[in-house]
């Protein structure tokens, strides 16, 4: 595609003069999802990017903002792209105030650069997310691992957000305090706004000690032994234990529950022995590892050739034995097999299908399992009172058009009307969050 | 009472009753305030709806007089919250309360708003669970008030404030539509408006139903309390328990003045002629909790502690947190009129701002007594004065205005839990930019575009709302994506 085809004089000129590095996109590595912009800038500042906005409202541009770029190939590509914002240039831990566990992050700085600072006072951000992606496309993306269970997602680690707004006008909500309730919490409506809403800047999270000691307890069950395994998932989540992750993981060749435990040495060894008589009371095969991570969900989704298919499932965990069941019947019916992992305890799991598989398959496996969890809507189109939700966080464009993105979405017209506030032009990201 | 809420009576009987509209001058003059008593305002109305679809029916009902309306839980709010229009139709939740749900497997409950808070913990407490967000005013105060302030309390240092055990909304939007936020799992498909509804004060729309998170019981609770000559050294100790890498479930502090307010009121029996007195929860399995309690009176032996008291049974607790929690109302034997104020400083200022305090207290030959949730660095001084005395009352909001310039100087909050409501629109704008809050009302703008959804709180400006007219796009430059062109029936 000749991508200074069409463009409009003077576009250049207007983000150089807000933001001195700008280049014109390649084809090959600025593609979103088969869309080329025309313009990839790299601004140092929020100042910068502040410009670099103006400039776009004022030619009209679509916007579509980067960070390491490993989220972008997830979800729809954008619908227009005329000028990508990275933020890689916007690198540094401006603070890290070990004594208030709070840090102070420009959105470009990777997840691996800020885990080194906090580290060495002992410190970390409580999100299992990998080490390549920046801060700012995690919480745009609203992305959490295994311990979602203890600490919740990007959204309840934030303290303080500086954004950048469509029409160029910078704004900050929050501060660089846990407690404040002071005006609304903008951080909650960015994170996971897929930059739809304006591009962040700068971020403020709650950190957390690291543990002295952590350990994994996993459990066998046969791959059939859904109830089992539902049932032990409950159970560890539900002890006074206190488990900071509670995973399940599920394919043709095994069914694996993992419960991490941290704290103190002496401390998570008893509870680890605990968690262990608890899993096998519930009939499966438990192993102590004091190890690495064993289970993040996004490890098991397919890296190279087509787009990967995830769907994205949560449910009340009363209901995990039924959601597997339903997993189950509905890749039957589809003729897919998926690979299963997640935060079980916490009520979310995702489903993996292979690259290779048939875009007609895909789409009736996410048809089938929204039926059979009720949650396809009523009459109305919504569902009375919402327990759960079916995703498609990654999938071709064809399967997002036959199966929409989330089915129904309460509140869909309240999340429009914030759009078109903050957004009147849908001129970022258009095209990246689907609704009904 | 004004005639466009004249003409709002019948319709308003009709939905929620006759009984449940409330009209007489000296009835409405119950509802003139909530827990902050110096801003009154009678409401022109008063309506008590007993369910979802009578609330978004009054609630239409005001959109369509285009009359302003305010939704009241039970009416504890610390910030004006809750202040009723004089123009305007009160709604009061407090007929909403029952437990509609309790899942103890999946650890969620379904509430109505007028549900009290401890009412959850104290339903949930069967199946050994409870829900963690404890404002002091637990006993009465409501969950649907909890969601709108986004409620914290002594154990949210560990734990988390409302937003983080709320997992889906029911609402009445501010035009009268019942709509759920969230999946009511807390996993958002789309924008989190779970997230940006809970703490908006009541401008956003009114909660009818709330799904909540519950926890499970601590194994073990463990709560030490720890005697200073001075709150410095008491900080220290605090610092020391942080470094240390433990995150105790709460850690608060009192000052003298507060101690000795709180003695005369409870006769907690704190340790005689202490400077400070920290109090440390530690809760958990029983395995992390001896070893971190070993190390917390180790750190608060080092820093200076004169006496150190520990309680592991409820009935210990309760002693030892008698004082701390009449702390608010105790106030009240020492100095006729308090001032209660509700700042916030990073953890690490809190010496240095406590001498601040001391300073303009001093200064001002106003007393102040400090209350604080020490771990968070969320202060609760209270400012007295007597009423009795000429230009004592200004005095007193004076020294109290100062006290919130030293927490943003220090880089806080004005605002740690109580919210802005009336009482702190003003001071908004020290915080925060005019770019930050025009942002934040584009939220506003969104949910309530004719502005009448507990209008003039939080902000001192506020927004227009102008037409906005939402629109496909295509780039100007690039093509579309031919695929997502043809494709999706709904995109943002």
């Amino acid at each position: 595609m000749d991508t200074e085809r069409t463009v409009v004089p003077g576009v250049r000129d207007a983000l150089v003069a807000a933001c001195p590095v700008v280049r014109s996109a390649d084809a090959a590595a600025d593609a979103i999802g088969g869309v080329v912009p025309s313009f990839v800038a790299f601004p140092a500042s929020t100042e910068e990017a502040s410009g670099l906005l103006r400039a776009a409202a004022a030619f009209d541009l679509a916007v579509v903002p980067r960070g390491a770029g490993t989220g972008l190939s997830w979800g729809p590509p954008p619908s227009a792209c005329d000028l990508v914002i990275d933020l890689q240039a916007m690198d540094q831990v401006i603070e890290h105030a070990a004594g208030d566990l709070v840090a102070r992050v420009q959105a470009g700085a990777t997840i691996g650069h800020l885990a080194s600072v906090l580290g060495s006072a002992g410190q970390e951000l409580a999100l299992d997310v990998p080490a390549d992606a920046t801060v700012g496309g995690v919480v745009a993306t609203g992305t959490a691992g295994p311990r979602r269970f203890r600490y919740g997602a990007p959204r309840d680690l934030l303290i303080g957000i500086t954004i950048v707004r469509a029409d160029g006008v910078v704004a900050r909500s929050g501060g660089k305090v846990v407690k404040n309730v002071a005006g609304y919490d903008l951080g909650k409506l960015f994170s996971g706004s897929q930059g739809t809403l304006g591009l962040i800047t700068e971020v403020a999270f709650r950190l957390h000690p690291r543990p002295a000691a952590v350990a994994w307890v996993t459990g066998d069950y046969g791959p059939s032994a859904l109830a089992k395994a539902a049932a032990a998932v409950a159970t560890a989540a539900g002890s006074a234990l206190v488990p900071s992750a509670v995973e399940l993981a599920w394919s043709a060749e095994f069914l694996r529950m993992g419960v991490l435990l941290e704290g103190t040495e002496s401390g998570v060894g008893e509870r680890a022995g605990r968690v262990a008589e608890l899993i096998a009371a519930a009939g499966g095969t438990p192993v102590v590892a004091r190890s690495e991570v064993p289970f993040r969900w996004f490890d098991l989704v397919p890296e190279a050739g087509a787009p990967a298919v995830v769907v994205r499932v949560s449910f009340w965990v009363s209901r995990l034995a039924a959601v597997l069941e339903a997993i189950a019947a509905a890749g039957a019916s589809a003729g897919v097999r998926p690979v299963v992992s997640g935060p079980a305890g916490a009520g979310v799991l995702y489903a993996c299908l292979d690259p290779g598989v048939a875009e007609a398959d895909a789409a009736r496996f996410v048809l089938v399992l929204r039926d059979a969890l009720g949650l396809s809507g009523g009459p109305g189109g919504l569902v009375a009172e919402p327990r759960g939700s079916v995703a498609v966080l990654a999938a071709p464009p064809a399967v997002l058009t036959a199966a929409g993105a989330y089915g129904p979405v309460p509140g869909a017209a309240l999340m429009r009307a914030v759009k078109d506030q903050f957004d009147p032009g849908h001129r970022m990201f258009p095209g990246r969050l689907g609704g009904s | 009472m004004t005639t466009a809420v004249d003409a709002l009576v019948p319709r308003m009987r009709e939905i929620c009753g006759a009984g449940n509209v409330v009209t007489d001058p000296l009835e409405l003059r119950t509802y003139e305030c909530d827990g902050l008593t110096s801003h009154r305002s009678v409401p022109a109305l008063v309506v008590l709806p007993a369910t979802a679809s009578e609330v978004a029916a009054v609630v239409a009902a005001c959109a369509a007089a285009g009359v302003p309306f305010v939704a009241r839980g039970s009416g504890t709010g610390l910030s004006g919250g809750a202040l009723p229009r004089q123009d305007g139709v009160l709604i009061v939740m407090s007929r909403m309360r029952s437990i509609v749900e309790i899942d103890p497997v999946s650890r969620r409950a379904v509430v109505e708003p007028g549900v009290t808070n401890l009412a959850v913990s104290k339903a949930a407490a069967p199946f050994g669970l409870f829900y963690a967000p404890d404002p002091s005013s637990q006993v009465v105060c409501s969950v649907g008030g909890n969601v709108a302030e986004n409620s914290g309390g002594a154990h949210c240092l560990k734990h988390g404030f409302t937003v983080h055990h709320v997992t889906g909304l029911q609402i009445v939007t501010p035009s009268g539509e019942l709509t759920w936020l969230g999946d009511g799992t807390g996993v958002a498909s789309g924008y989190d408006l779970v997230g940006a509804f809970t703490g908006s004060e009541g401008t956003l729309g009114i909660v009818t139903k709330i799904v909540v998170k519950l926890m499970p019981l601590p194994e073990v609770v463990h709560t030490l309390l720890a005697a200073y000559a001075t709150t410095a050294e008491g900080g220290r100790a605090v610092s020391d328990i942080i470094a240390a890498g433990i995150v105790p479930a709460a850690i608060e502090m009192m000052d003298a003045l507060s101690i000795e307010a709180a003695e005369a009121a409870v006769h907690c029996n704190y340790p005689a002629g202490a400077g400070a007195v920290l109090i440390v929860e530690l809760d958990g399995p029983a395995a992390e909790v001896e070893a971190e309690l070993s190390v917390v009176r180790a750190i608060c032996e080092a820093a200076g502690a004169t006496e150190i008291r520990a309680a592991d049974d409820p009935a210990q607790r309760a002693v030892i947190w008698a004082g701390r929690k009449s702390a608010f109302a105790a106030v009240g034997r020492i100095s006729p009129s308090f001032i209660v104020q509700d700042g916030v400083v990073p953890r690490t200022s809190l010496g240095a701002v406590l001498a601040k305090i001391a300073s303009l207290s001093a200064e001002a030959g106003i007393r102040v007594a400090n209350v604080f949730h020490a771990g968070d660095g969320n202060l609760h001084p209270l400012v007295l004065y007597d009423d009795a005395v000429p230009g004592q009352a200004e005095a007193a909001e004076e020294v109290s205005g100062q006290i919130l310039d030293a927490c943003l100087e220090a880089g806080g909050s004005i605002t740690g839990e109580h919210g802005v409501g009336v009482d702190k629109s003003r001071y908004m704008p020290k915080m925060f930019g005019a770019d930050d809050l025009d942002t934040m009302q584009l939220v506003r703008c969104a949910f309530d575009p004719a502005s009448l959804c507990n209008p003039g709180k939080i902000f001192p400006t506020p927004r227009l709302c102008g037409e906005v007219p939402g629109h496909r796009r295509a780039g100007v430059l690039a093509a579309e994506h031919p695929a997502v062109a043809a494709g999706q029936a709904e995109i943002f």
